[in-house]
């Protein structure tokens, strides 16, 4: 009981700080709220399908910066498709990265984008990690017998 | 002539000048105005910068420059009229220079005539008594010296050439003619007389004369022409001069009309530019950029412009400076002209009269010499002696003024000299020096006797003068020797070189003649001539006096300096006259003069004595001219800068001016954007406020919470009003045209105000008149902006007391007001006549409204709409409130403008309600109005056209009010009030559910009117009473009571529905009052005002037990879940997470979800027949976006439905729809007005927010499933 009351506390820490330091947002919780018993599974899954969504997205925004001449307006689709899915699952800085790239996609700043890149792959990984820390909380929680708590 | 001439074109130009002058005057005054006009304009604009004082500072500028002009122009003409006068001055003097030659001339002429004249009688009175042949023969000889008729002639001549000038100058010409005519005359006398004496010799005579006539004939015509050639000369170069002038004016008033015409065209040009400039403004921030370099376009090619008119007034100046120096070239050329030609005719002269008068001198010299060849050597014995000589050669002096003494010396042969000394009885004497010849200061005696020669030369007879020089051989003198010896050679008068004379220490010559004893013949050799000489005749001239009595004799001899030289020698010249020192005065003329010897050559060397005085008229022509050309300059650049001053003014207003619209739509875009973006928020803690007062709270924390609440809507209300103005301002707001129910507006309204009214216990009632027909097309929103904001008000400024009274009427009810049919205008008409009692909704006093229907243009002027299916509508909104102060009235649709400061203090708001509802009446074509009197009340009126709608356009939330309409349709109603005008307003309600209504105005004429009409037929269909607060009190109300009560036993067989049932009408009414009236059984309900539709059917059916069968009131608001539940949704979205996102949010409230990842699945899918109930759609999908799909998608169901019209497809076919419309709703992360509008253009429905929140979602969704 003790390991569960400790494991809670820890994912209800580590929650809080995800959402202190601008990791996630309310979209997240609603994300949370969305899930109930006829959909246990669901945040799991929408966040895996970000992780391959984005993953996707990255390999195709750094070749498509690769190119000799920059297609922007393919750039800018990605970047949007990214912020799409960022928002949806409330990654925040994600997010606001990709706010970021599509304002220097506009002014067709190449050096610009590169660097917006390497720090959306820098958050994209921070993300990740966090939220698979999060997971495995979770599942520890599970596993452990105990109920993830509400953050609601 | 000319001088005529002259004054017609000086009288032609100053006309044409004066001319000119007033034009440009005119042109002036013109200028200034339209500058006048220019500055007003400009000052308006800047007025609010109190700059007045420019205003009078250029005003007074203008003045004076106008002065200045005036002035400057009446000098010029003054400067014109001089240089005229000037000019004609030059052609007068010249006259007179002309006038003194002739007058000269004349003189001369006289002189030698009188010479003639002299000599002849001399001549006659000294041989009187001598032989007649002689003297005849002398008269014969002496004939070509000068004849009378030879003078007459010239005379004539001359006369001739004096009647051209006659014509111009009567008077002169007539004294000077005078003067001719008389010696003419007395010369005609004379030649009679010669005739009468040479009577037979007359035809000779008149034939030797004749050479010298033709000669001096020639020489006066050459005089003639030459004169004439002058003054042809001097008038030719004085016309093309005049000329000269003509054209300059001509050119100065080209060139100021076209400097005049140039700025006009050029800014003409300009506002043509701008007026283009103006139209294509623009509204986005690109476009200002673009007219921004537009602008800077023009403002550098009106800069270029300034430096080309800049580049014209420099070479303007310079050619005005060309152009005087020109000036003065040319007319100092033409005074040195003048001059030279003036000393050229002035030497000529003199040369001709000294070598004439010398001539003459000679000749009379030479006649001396035949007198003595005729009485000396052709008489035995001489009749001359030296007696005689000397007595004759004294007496005839005068003929000879210019000799100093005559000589005779006899030619003495080396063998006759002693015989020739005996007879004399003196020796022959020699000259002492031999150069200087003649006359040495001696006596004779103490001279040597001449050593022997071949021949000699000894004076034999002299005049007195030179009487010392008899005895002395004229052959011992060098000069002498050459003189005689050339003389007898020749036959004629020869000259010696000059030198000085004795005695007299003058330049002399001396001219000698040979006399001969035989006649000669005129071509005989000269050998024969020397044989036939006999002596000599010399006479001495002295040459300085000569000239100076010539000189004497002419005018204007001080003015020119004459020196005359003997140019024999031409590398020496002996000067023979002249005075010694002789300042060079430029000009020098030399004349050639012919002393009739051809070895001796004379010339004559004229200057003026004066340098030449400055050119004036030159130098003052000029120097105008420049000045002219300077003020000019100065004038054009003064206006030159002021021009571009302006420009830069105007462009720099221009700039200010598109900052300040880029500022103020800047302004509006950014409260617009504030404004939404402070709405959502808002709305999330009005959300908030709503769910905690439904949770479990205590007293205070749900004070708390409401008061909150309240206090976020009202933020939320000002923000909306904010935006609202900012979307007017800013020009972003569009009117819907959507069909709508008017009467359901008002009643949403006044539902709205309900619990205000109630709270201030004022009576609140809606009236729309029954002209209006049920639906019309507008923009329902903005139509309940506008009552709401007017009835708010009116319910902010009434209190305690009175009604609120909003009636809509058509605009044409109100046209005639005697023809009114309305109940309620009729009411309101005849109000005034009854003053005591006021016949108002409440009984207060209200305000006249028709007088603010007066102000209302379009409902006065006749014009009525010209489409059919368009009515305007004229809506009152009347109240017993304070009304509003006199001096605040004016400026009560201003932005933020409250009547006075305290307003807002004391009820609250922002002023801006008047404002937009004021801009939203003008954007529904109508006009707002008011009166109002303090203490009254207030009455807004405003028009507005609408489109009258179809009753079957309207959507289907009216059925569910249809249906109760028709059970209470054909029932009848009574209604008790004693006011007229709020009974009818029972009744307007009454009709809209189809109950026919009479109206009791008390209780105790409804007694009556139900007592006589108690037979069962009618109480039977009577199915209500209604009485209003006012005038119920219980005893009549019991009597009713009672009489309503008596059917009911007649009738106890009968179901109770049947009896009318009483209902009490009440403004305000404590509950406890309303459960003791109903526990009385007194009434059957209680009806709160504002009556209203929904509280009629909802009252009358709780009483008439009529709605049993009707469906449960809707208690609270379906949640989603209900919403949403087995709806079958499409989710359409490329992105894999957000559909997912969407799919389980909408499954959560039980939806059925399909998720397609592109616009043209979602086609697919969406291609009816389908059994989708909703789609939402996301905006941005690579290959076909939302936007596309969605047009597609609607273009789709167009098609089907209008197969299903048509009746190709039956309804039955596709699940029994109808009417194929699915709801798409567009996703969107950002929500932006524009996305919005754009949203619905492509025909969506609604947009939500992604990622979804379940307000808005809800809100969104219940559109459309909660109806359905």
């Amino acid at each position: 009981m003790d390991v569960v009351s400790q494991l809670q506390r820890q994912f209800v820490d580590f929650t809080t700080s995800l959402y202190h330091e601008g990791f996630l947002d309310d979209q997240f919780t609603q994300l949370q709220k969305l899930q109930d018993e006829s959909n246990p599974e669901f945040v799991a899954e929408v966040v895996s399908l970000f992780f391959e969504d984005s993953e996707n997205l990255l390999n195709n925004l750094a070749n498509a910066l690769q190119q000799q001449i920059v297609d922007y307006k393919q750039v800018d689709a990605h970047v949007h498709q990214f912020k799409g899915s960022s928002s949806s699952i409330g990654a925040q800085r994600v997010k606001n990265v990709c706010a970021a790239f599509r304002n220097l996609c506009e002014g067709k700043n190449l050096d610009g984008c590169i660097r917006c890149l390497q720090q959306l792959k820098l958050e994209y990984s921070l993300v990740k990690s966090k939220l698979e820390t999060l997971f495995r909380l979770e599942q520890q929680i599970l596993a452990a017998g105990g109920t993830v708590p509400s953050m609601a | 002539m000319t001088f005529s001439g002259l004054s017609v074109v000086t009288l032609n130009l100053s006309r044409l000048i004066l001319r000119t002058c007033r034009w440009v005057l005119a042109k002036m005054s013109l200028n200034c105005k339209h500058s006048g006009s220019n500055n007003g304009i400009l000052l308006t604009s800047s007025k609010l910068k109190k700059a007045k004082e420019p205003l009078h500072g250029s005003n007074r500028v203008w003045k004076w420059r106008r002065l200045f002009l005036f002035l400057w122009l009446l000098g010029s003409m003054i400067v014109f009229f001089w240089i005229f006068s000037g000019l004609n001055d030059g052609a007068l003097r010249r006259k007179d220079v002309t006038l003194d030659l002739c007058q000269d001339r004349d003189r001369i002429l006289l002189e030698h005539f009188n010479v003639t004249k002299d000599q002849l009688q001399d001549l006659a009175s000294s041989f009187y008594d001598s032989d007649q042949i002689t003297s005849l023969k002398c008269t014969k000889k002496s004939g070509y010296e000068m004849s009378p008729s030879n003078i007459a002639c010239a005379l004539k001549v001359l006369c001739s050439e004096k009647h051209e000038f006659a014509n111009h100058h009567g008077m002169v010409a007539e004294s000077v003619e005078f003067q001719y005519q008389y010696p003419v005359r007395d010369e005609n006398v004379l030649q009679n007389h010669d005739q009468t004496l040479l009577s037979d010799k007359s035809l000779s005579v008149s034939s030797d004369s004749k050479p010298s006539i033709s000669s001096n004939d020639q020489n006066c015509e050459e005089n003639v022409l030459k004169t004439r050639a002058l003054g042809g000369s001097a008038k030719e170069q004085r016309d093309s001069f005049s000329f000269c002038l003509v054209k300059a004016c001509w050119w100065a008033v080209l060139g100021i009309i076209i400097s005049c015409i140039m700025p006009c065209l050029i800014k003409k040009f300009r506002e043509n530019k701008k007026l283009k400039l103006f139209e294509q403004q623009p509204h986005t921030q690109q476009q200002l950029l673009q007219q921004q370099k537009q602008e800077q376009h023009a403002q550098r090619s009106s800069r270029s412009a300034g430096k080309w008119r800049m580049k014209l007034l420099i070479m303007f100046v310079i050619s005005g400076i060309l152009g005087s120096i020109w000036l003065f070239w040319h007319i100092n050329e033409g005074i040195v002209f003048k001059r030279k030609e003036t000393l050229t005719s002035m030497c000529d002269e003199r040369a001709r009269m000294l070598q004439d008068q010398f001539n003459v001198s000679m000749n009379h010299v030479h006649a001396l010499a035949i007198l003595v060849s005729t009485f000396h050597h052709g008489k035995q014995p001489t009749a001359i002696d030296q007696k005689t000589f000397g007595e004759y050669t004294k007496r005839t002096a005068f003929e000879r003024p210019l000799t100093t003494g005559v000589a005779y010396a006899l030619r003495v042969l080396q063998s006759e000299r002693e015989q020739f000394e005996k007879e004399h009885g003196w020796t022959i004497k020699k000259m002492v020096t031999e150069d200087q010849s003649l006359i040495q200061d001696c006596d004779p005696e103490h001279l040597n006797p001449s050593p022997p020669q071949d021949e000699y030369a000894p004076v034999i007879f002299s005049q007195e003068t030179v009487s010392h020089i008899v005895s002395i051989d004229m052959m011992s003198g060098k000069e002498d020797r050459e003189n005689i010896l050339r003389a007898r050679a020749s036959g004629k008068g020869v000259l010696t070189t000059p030198f000085n004379l004795l005695k007299l220490n003058h330049l002399g010559v001396v001219l000698t003649f040979a006399v001969y004893d035989t006649h000669l013949a005129l071509d005989a050799t000269p050998e024969q001539r020397i044989n036939a000489t006999v002596g000599y005749l010399g006479a001495s001239y002295d040459v300085p006096s000569l000239v100076e009595k010539l000189l004497h004799q002419l005018a204007s001899k001080q003015t020119i300096v004459v020196h005359v030289y003997d140019t024999t020698n031409k590398t020496k010249p002996i000067k023979m006259y002249g005075p010694k020192n002789v300042t060079d005065t430029g000009l020098l003329h030399i004349s050639n003069l012919d002393f009739g010897d051809p070895a001796r050559k004379h010339e004559m060397q004229c200057r003026f004595k004066q340098k030449p005085p400055p050119p004036w008229t030159a130098i003052t022509a000029s120097v105008g001219v420049l000045v002219i050309t300077f003020l000019l300059g100065h004038i054009f650049y003064v206006a030159i800068n002021r021009i571009a001053k302006v420009e830069r003014d105007y462009v720099k207003m221009m700039e200010l001016k598109h900052r300040a619209e880029a500022a103020d739509v800047a302004k509006s875009q950014f409260l617009a954007t504030v404004s939404h973006e402070i709405r959502t928020p808002m709305n999330g803690v009005l959300g908030m406020l709503q769910m905690l007062m439904d949770t479990d709270l205590d007293a205070n924390q749900l004070d708390y919470a409401q008061t909150a609440h309240a206090s976020g809507k009202d933020l939320v209300s000002l923000i909306n009003e904010v935006l609202d103005q900012a979307k007017i301002e800013s020009g972003r707001l569009e009117l819907e045209a959507v069909p709508f129910d008017l009467r359901a507006v008002l009643d949403n309204v006044l539902s709205l105000f309900s619990n205000k009214s109630h709270a201030k216990g004022i009576e609140l009632a809606v009236y729309v008149s029954d002209q209006i027909p049920s639906v019309v097309v507008g923009d329902p929103g903005r139509f309940r902006q506008i009552i709401t904001n007017l009835v708010g008000n009116s319910i902010k400024f009434t209190n305690d007391k009175g009604h609120i009274f909003v009636s809509v009427h058509l605009a044409d009810e109100v046209r005639l007001p005697l023809d009114v049919r309305d109940e309620v205008l009729r009411q309101s008409l005849v109000q005034d006549l009854l003053k005591n009692s006021y016949n108002t909704l409440s009984g207060f006093p209200v305000v006249d409204r028709w007088k603010s229907w007066k102000n209302f243009k379009k409902i006065s002027g006749t014009d009525s709409l010209e489409e059919t299916e368009m009515i305007k509508l004229l809506v009152t909104v009347e109240d017993t409130g304070v009304g509003i102060p006199l001096d605040a009235q004016a400026r009560i649709f201003m932005p933020f403008m409250q009547a006075d400061s305290s307003t807002s203090r004391n009820y609250g708001g922002t002023g801006i309600g008047l404002s937009i509802s004021k801009r939203l009446v003008d954007l529904m074509g109508g006009e707002i109005g008011f009166v109002s009197e303090p203490g009254t009340g207030s009455s807004f009126s405003f028009t507005a056209v609408l489109r009258i709608g179809e009753t079957s356009s309207l959507d289907t939330k009216q059925h569910h009010y249809d249906l109760s309409v028709s059970e209470f349709q054909g029932m009848k109603a009574l209604v008790v009030d004693d006011k007229i005008i709020r009974a009818e307003v029972t009744r307007y309600h009454l009709q809209r559910l189809g109950i026919t209504t009479d109206i009791a105005l008390s209780m105790d004429s409804a007694f009556t009117c139900l007592s006589s009409n108690s037979n069962a037929s009618l109480s039977s269909q009577l199915a209500m009473v209604l009485v209003d607060k006012d005038v119920w009190d219980m005893d009549t109300s019991l009597k009713v009571h009672r009489l309503l009560k008596e059917f009911r036993p007649n009738g106890r067989t009968e179901v109770p529905d049947s009896l009318p049932k009483i209902f009490l009408l009440a403004t305000s009414i404590t509950q406890t009052e309303r459960i003791e009236l109903k526990s009385t059984g007194l009434v059957d309900d209680v009806l709160m005002k504002p009556l209203r539709l929904s509280v009629l059917i909802f009252c009358f059916q709780e009483v008439l037990r009529i709605g049993k069968k009707r469906q449960p009131i809707r208690g609270k608001p379906s949640t989603l879940g209900t919403l949403l539940r087995n709806k079958r949704i499409l989710v359409v979205d490329d992105n894999l997470v957000n559909r997912r996102v969407a799919e389980g949010a909408l499954k959560k409230y039980g939806a059925i979800v399909t998720c397609v990842d592109s616009g043209k699945a979602a086609l697919e899918r969406l291609k009816p027949p389908h059994d989708f109930d909703a789609c939402f759609m996301d905006l941005q999908m690579p290959e076909m976006d939302g936007f596309e799909a969605t047009r597609k998608i609607r273009s789709l169901e167009r098609k089907f439905n209008e197969r299903i019209e048509s009746g190709e497809a039956s309804i039955e076919m596709f699940s029994n729809v109808a009417h194929w419309h699915t709801p798409i709703l567009a996703m969107t992360a950002d929500v932006i007005q524009a996305n919005n509008e754009e949203c619905m253009k492509c025909g969506m429905d609604d947009y939500v927010s992604k990622p979804f929140e379940e307000e808005q979602l809800y809100s969104a969704v219940a559109r459309f499933f909660e109806s359905g």
